[in-house]
Formats: structure tokens, sequence, C-alpha cells
């Protein structure tokens, strides 16, 4: 068992970008272990996304052309099969909405262990040592593994595997039992829309629970309105009904790469820092000289919001 | 209908810490209800509040200190919790998925829930990954990453909106019974009345052991070897002084980047 299978990620007919990311991790771990690095896409156009996924490093792209859009039954019996056939010592699959919709699932049916959340990965064979995040990435831990495992990996870790390969492209037929289909995918919504899209903005004031109350927002209010700024924010505000939907950063809300992001009372948890990593100033306000948003912001106070924030819309006014 | 609420107490670390060996050093940890069982056990409740749900059980997997956590999954409105617990569990490091799964699976298995609600992820060790494979163990449905639960069981299916990345929302008919994960946001959590505090203190809190529950000796697939602080991947300017003085150095970058002229 040396050869690794990558599981790609698409949706409403597109591959996502961890799907090259995830070629490039498994081509690490195969090289580690000797072995080839095999690819399976499922469900939708699978030629045309195997064509495209057929880059540097990938030595066998198999396609399932069962089902159309994700479904988890179907993912799940399909590699379950895929692997029974090529016997890889690890499966990797995307750390995404969807990864973590399955991956624990089919580690179950494999009867293998699962570490999820992965930003580092390197292997002897037999030992698996993981790097992955803990306490809001506070701290990093290694983590060791024996065996064959399941594995997901974190988008954006790995850069995506570039060029145009020589891989084999092999369909793989699977026998699905529809009898253990037991959820149905209805359709799909977007629900971030509306007047205000902070993804145009070049300059975005951005705030996270360290506002405390909802009352407190105005101050933020304040300084946007100074600077002529946007106001975005952290999922919490959101969450809590504060802010709409359409000015969350993140993951699950928008990607922006503004001029200037200033951070105000955001830790900078994974999610969060996926939607603004991009920006090309990035400020952070935060009382924790720890917290994760320090590792990637280019200034820094360490201080009380409360302070900075009315102290600097003074400054324009 | 009776709903199953796995409840996590997670460690919470201070804003200095320092690490010793494998751990962070004792008297930096804090502990809280996991946030997004806090969102699960909202949910639940509601469903009890709406006729739908007869009963709301939760179940912890933790020492006797998480007792504390427990009563306010309780004091909010579950009805009885079960906690598992043996000295086995605490010569185990750090408890992989998989592990917590088996454990709550015999569970699931006495207690024969309609719906188990399980937080999309812990906020200390965030695997995301034991609702998932939970449900696999006991043969349910599922569905990760669930924003919106229609109050509503219709053929016994749950209707739900599963979040995904980009502000996109799936929705998705999943067959009962099942395991969803909940996301935060799917509703507002309350808090604890005074009442409902008192009212904890009577309510049921049962520890299973392993012996209990059937299940010969536990052991963690996965090894925590090292533990250390994150390199910044920016070589950032800290600026010192005063909330004036610091202000004022923020001002004069955002001038010389051409805010607000
Ligand atoms: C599937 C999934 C999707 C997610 N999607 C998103 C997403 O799209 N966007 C998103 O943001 N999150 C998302 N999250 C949530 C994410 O994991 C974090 O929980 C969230 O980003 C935390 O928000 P925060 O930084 O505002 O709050 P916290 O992490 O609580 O941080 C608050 C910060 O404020 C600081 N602070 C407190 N008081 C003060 C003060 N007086 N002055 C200065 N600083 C202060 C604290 O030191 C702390 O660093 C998602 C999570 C999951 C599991």
């Amino acid at each position: 068992m040396t050869d690794v299978l990558a599981i790609a990620d698409h949706r409403r007919g597109k591959l996502r970008d961890v799907s090259y990311e995830i070629a490039t991790a498994g081509r690490g771990l195969a090289d580690d272990l000797g072995g080839d690095l095999h690819l399976v896409v499922i469900s939708g156009t699978v030629d045309d996304f195997a064509a495209k996924l057929d880059r540097d490093g990938v030595d066998v792209v198999h396609t399932v052309s069962d089902g159309e859009e994700y479904n988890h039954d179907i993912y799940i019996q399909a590699i379950e099969q895929l692997t029974a056939d090529i016997d890889p010592q690890y499966v990797l699959v995307p750390n995404s909405v969807n990864g973590l919709d399955y991956a624990p699932a089919l580690a179950g049916r494999l009867e293998r262990p699962i570490v999820t959340d992965t930003i580092g990965l390197e292997s002897d064979g037999e030992t698996l040592v993981a790097t992955r995040e803990m306490y809001g990435g506070k701290v990093e831990t290694t983590v060791e593994l024996e065996g064959p495992a399941v594995v997901t990996i974190r988008g954006a870790e790995w850069p995506k595997a570039e060029g145009t390969g020589d891989a084999e492209i092999r369909s793989f037929d699977v026998e699905i039992d529809d009898a253990a289909l037991g959820s149905t995918v209805n359709g799909f919504e977007e629900v971030a829309g509306g007047d205000v899209d902070i993804a145009d903005a070049d300059v975005l004031v951005s705030v996270g629970r360290g506002i405390d109350e909802e009352e407190n927002l105005e101050i933020i209010h304040d300084l946007a309105d100074a600077l002529d700024a946007t106001v975005s924010s952290s999922r919490p505000i959101v969450d809590n009904g504060w802010l709409p939907k359409n000015r969350q950063v993140g993951q699950s809300g928008k990607v922006v790469t503004p001029d200037v992001y200033i951070a105000i009372g955001i830790s900078g948890a994974v999610q969060h820092v996926a939607g603004m990593k991009g920006s090309e100033t990035i400020v952070a306000i935060n009382t924790d000289p720890n917290a994760p948003i320090m590792d990637i912001a280019d200034y820094a106070i360490h201080d009380d919001l409360f302070d900075v924030v009315p102290a600097l819309t003074e400054q324009f006014q | 209908m009776k709903i199953l609420v796995t409840v996590s107490e997670v460690a919470t670390v201070e804003d200095a810490f320092e690490i010793d060996g494998t751990t962070i050093a004792d008297q930096y940890l804090g502990a809280d209800l996991n946030e997004w069982d806090d969102y699960a056990v909202e949910e639940a409740v509601q469903l009890q509040e709406a006729d739908l749900a007869d009963e709301v059980v939760t179940v912890t997997i933790g020492p006797e200190d998480a007792d504390q956590t427990i009563r306010q999954a309780l004091a909010k409105g579950a009805d009885r919790a079960l906690r598992v617990w043996d000295d086995d569990l605490a010569d185990v490091g750090l408890l992989d998925p998989g592990t917590k799964a088996d454990l709550l699976a015999a569970v699931v298995d006495d207690e024969q829930p309609d719906l188990v609600l399980s937080g999309v992820q812990t906020g200390d060790d965030s695997f995301g990954a034991t609702g998932v494979a939970l449900a696999d163990r006991v043969g349910y449905q599922w569905a990760a990453v669930v924003n919106h639960l229609e109050h509503e069981f219709a053929d016994d299916t749950a209707s739900v909106r599963r979040e995904l990345e980009g502000g996109v929302e799936e929705l998705t008919d999943v067959d009962l019974p099942a395991v969803l994960t909940i996301q935060t946001g799917i509703n507002e959590p309350r808090y604890a009345s005074l009442r409902g505090i008192r009212q904890a203190q009577r309510k049921p809190l049962e520890v299973q052991t392993l012996d209990d529950l059937g299940i010969e000796g536990v052991d963690s697939a996965l090894a925590l070897t090292e533990m250390y602080e994150p390199e910044s991947e920016t070589d950032v300017t800290v600026w010192e002084g005063g909330a004036d003085d610091t202000a004022g150095d923020l001002a004069s970058l955002l001038r010389e980047k051409g805010v607000a002229q």
C-alpha cells in the first residue's frame, strides 16, 4: 500500500480550487511512500473535470459518472469501491463543507481512523505525521497515526498543482445501491445578496465579537463614515443578527481583497481569514497579542478597541 | 419524537498562555459549553416547545467537572442528561473523532432517538467529524453544517439547509432517523432563566461507564506529539503607546494610502 487517493471537489459545474491543492498534497504523500497519486472525480461532467485535473504529478484520474451534484451516499459508495480496487494507504479529502459531510462516514465504512483539517502531512509509510491547529489557531500541533487513514486537508494551504500532466484517465464503474440513498438535494440558494457588495470596497472597517454588544457598533459605523469606508464583520456579528449576511467576510460569506482591511476585535479564525487574506494591507486592533489575526496582519495595535476606535475616528473629524 | 443532543465542554485559552509539553498549562485553561452545541441545544428545545419533540436528552463525554456545563444545557430546557466517563478515558490523551463516535453510538443504541443534533465542531480540537462518524456507526442518515431546519417532519424526513462556502445554501431532505450537525446562527440561543437554573439542579444526570455501555477499552487513533505557537506569516509592525499615539500612527498610514481624502 504505497498509493494515495485524493478526491476532487466540485459544485454546480465547477471544480473548486482545493481540487488542485489536494493534488499537490497527495503528490507529496505519494512521494513519501514511493507510490502513485490517484485522483477521483465523482458526479457531474466528469470527463471535462478529469481533463482539467490532469496536472503535473497526477498518475491516474478516475471518473465516476453516477449523479449530477454532490450526494454523500454516492460519494461514499464510489470511494469505498475504488479503495477496494486500488488499496491506497491514504485517502485525502478536502476539508470543505461537503468533505466534512462524507469523510467521517467514509472512514467508518473503510474502518480507518480519520484526522481532519490538516495543514501539513508527512509519512514514512507507516506513521502519518499531520500538522493541525487547535484552539481556534492559537497553537499548532502534530498528531501521529499508524497505518491506512482518511485525511482531510485545509484549503489554501498547499499550492495548486500546475501544468499539464500525462495522467491515465480511467472511467470507474460503480454499483450504486439506490436503497442506501437517504438524502435528496432539491436545490441551491444564494443568500448573501443585497444592496451592498463588500467585495467592491477599497477600505473595510471589519468588526468582530470583541465589540461585545450591538449598541457598541455605533463606534464602528462612526469610524467607517469618517474614513468613507464600508463596514463588514466576522460571523458572530451576523449570527447575532446585528449586521446582514452580506456583510460577513469569510468561508461562508464573502471573499474580499480591499486595499486596507481593518480587523477590529476579530481573532482571525481560519474560516474568517479565508475571506480576507488577499487584502493588500491588513491592520489588526485586538487586545490579544497572540490572536491568530496577528500572524497575517501587516500592522497591529495590541489595545482595547473601545479606546483606539474613537481616537482614530477623531483623527478624521 | 425523541432528540439526543451531543454537548461538549470545550477548553478555552486565556490571551497570554504557556505551553507545557503537548498541552496548554492548566492555569491558562478555562471551560465552556461548546459554541456550536449551544445552538444544537436551542434547536432541540425549540422543537420541544413546538410540540414536535417530546423528549430532549443530552449526552456528554467528559469527567465530573463537565457537570457544570451539562447543567447549563439542562437549564436551557433539556430534560435529562447522560455523561459518559471512565478512568480508562482519562488516560487517553487526545480522543479522536472515531473513538468519540464509538462511545456515542453505544448511547444512541440505548436511547434510540429519532433525531441527533450535534455541533458542527468543537471550539478546541475542531475536528468537525464526530457527528457524521456517529451517523455512520448507528446507520442513521445525516447532514453536516445545517443552518436551517424546517419545523415540520413530513414523511419521516427532515428538510434542512446546509451552509456551503461562499454564501450558498443547499436545500436537502434527509430521511429520519438522522444526525444533523448544527451551525451557529441557525437560531438565537437563549440565556438560562433563574427558574431554569434551579430546575436544572433537579433534572437527572446519569453517568455511564464503558462497562455500562458494553465497550471494552478505548484507544485513541491519534497521538498528540507536539504543540507550539505558530510562526507569523507576515512581518507585522506593532504600534506601541497609548490609544492616541497608536490611532495617530494608523491615521498616518491611512492618509498615506489615500484613505478619506
Ligand atoms: C463551517 C464554518 C464556517 C464558518 N464561516 C465563517 C465565516 O464565513 N466568517 C467568519 O468570520 N467566521 C466563520 N466561521 C466561524 C469562525 O470559526 C469563528 O468562530 C469566527 O470567525 C470568530 O469570530 P470573531 O473573531 O469575531 O470572534 P472571536 O474568535 O471570539 O474573537 C474575538 C476577538 O476580539 C478580541 N477582543 C475582545 N475584546 C476586545 C476589545 N475590547 N478590544 C480589542 N479586541 C478585543 C479578542 O481578543 C478576540 O481575538 C465559520 C465556522 C465554521 C465551522
